[in-house]
């Protein structure tokens, strides 16, 4: 080879290598490449702390930026699969991944929720085959075990979180990753950030109880039968795909989750006394 | 009269949790909980035993309740399982699949 076109070619290289990172969640790498050096400073400050030099990767993604267009991004999103293949669309993104190379692309303009969108679908398809899932709900690590905090809109997971004392590690208040271990699960902190705006940290602890938020005139907490806490559970868990066996997947993980994690309902006045219960 | 045949339908799955019964149907994700009568005609629904043997082999044993009561009912809940695609309903015996995936 020319040694000029060498020398030109080695100067390029380490700016083409800026052009690519690894966001870790879950412990799952997932290489994102683009061409944009603009979007990969967006992700580098959206997904700051999950950010990995891990050249190991699950899950590598092309992302083509295009211009903005007038699509809604609160479209309902499909995710289809044939042939292998995913299928992610929305009002703002298009994307495919294939499992089995763990290849895929997005077509999306530079902002950071498409690609938010297309990671939290990724994860719940990888984690559905992995007895595990996204659950909307806040989490948080106190004395080494995690704690997760379920309900609707409104019944207090970001007050939880915004009232957790020092020693607590915010792990989400919007969207807590849970992974099967041994025969018990794991939650991982996550950047999938609600009201709070704040990215959770990345770290990770043994899932101690499960608690179904619900504000009250006093602090209480109390068991919740099991019929209750599937389906209370199974309402929270995030899945996208319709496939039947994707369905089957996440009842199966609500049961086995239920069986082996006990679900509590914590009723709570919303100030920082309610965690004298936790932990 | 023809007899009535009832399986498990396998797009559906089922787990049974402190005595509790619960179906997800693969089709859109509905949850259905059962109570005793329809978990005794889920479990009992192998596509081969005929409806009637069913009732009086599981629910007339079970519940004091006149046969031909206990056959009506169980036959409207059979239909009306059917319509949820729970369960499957036919005058022929109907072949073993993989149905009604439970653990």
């Amino acid at each position: 080879m020319n040694s000029a076109i060498e020398s030109l070619l080695s100067q390029l290289a380490p700016e083409l290598e800026t052009l690519s990172l690894v966001i870790e969640i879950g412990g799952v790498p997932v290489r994102v490449n683009t061409s944009d050096s603009e979007f990969l400073r967006i992700l580098g400050n959206r997904y700051a702390g999950f950010i990995r030099a891990s050249e190991r990767v699950e899950i590598e993604f092309d992302v083509e930026i295009v211009q903005p267009g007038s699509a809604d991004p609160d479209a309902d999103v499909q995710v289809t699969q044939r042939a292998g293949r995913w299928r992610l669309t929305r009002g703002d993104f298009q994307a495919e991944w294939e499992p089995s190379s763990g290849r895929g692309w997005v077509r999306q303009s530079a902002n950071p929720y498409s690609i938010d969108s297309v990671l939290r679908i990724v994860h719940t398809l990888v984690l559905a085959r992995r007895n595990g899932f996204l659950l909307h709900s806040a989490s948080a690590i106190r004395n080494g075990k995690a704690f997760l905090f379920a309900g609707v809109s409104g019944a207090g997971k970001t007050t939880i979180s915004r009232l957790a004392p020092a020693d607590v590690t915010l792990l989400t208040d919007e969207i807590s990753y849970i992974s099967r271990r041994g025969d018990g699960y794991i939650a991982f902190g996550t950047p999938f950030a609600g009201e709070l705006a704040k990215v959770g940290e990345n770290v990770s602890a043994p899932i101690e109880a499960l608690y179904l938020l619900a504000q009250g005139p006093e602090n209480r907490m109390e068991a919740v039968p099991s019929g209750e806490a599937v389906r209370s559970l199974l309402a929270n868990i995030l899945f996208f795909a319709e496939e039947e066996d994707f369905v089957r997947d996440a009842f199966h993980a609500a049961f086995d989750f239920v069986s082996r994690i006990p679900v509590l309902r914590l009723t709570f006045v919303p100030d920082s006394r309610v965690w004298e219960l936790i932990g | 009269m023809s007899r009535l045949y009832v399986a498990r339908d396998p797009r559906v799955a089922a787990r049974s949790l402190d005595g509790e019964m619960m179906i997800m149907s693969g089709r859109d994700s509905t949850l259905f909980t059962l109570n005793k009568t329809a978990t005794i005609l889920w479990q009992s629904a192998d596509g081969t035993t005929p409806l009637d043997e069913i009732v009086d082999r599981k629910i007339c044993t079970d519940f004091e309740v006149e046969r031909s009561v206990a056959l009506h009912d169980a036959e409207a809940l059979a239909r009306d399982l059917a319509a949820h695609e729970i369960l499957q309903v036919s005058d022929h015996p109907i072949p073993a699949q993989t149905s009604g995936e439970a653990r």
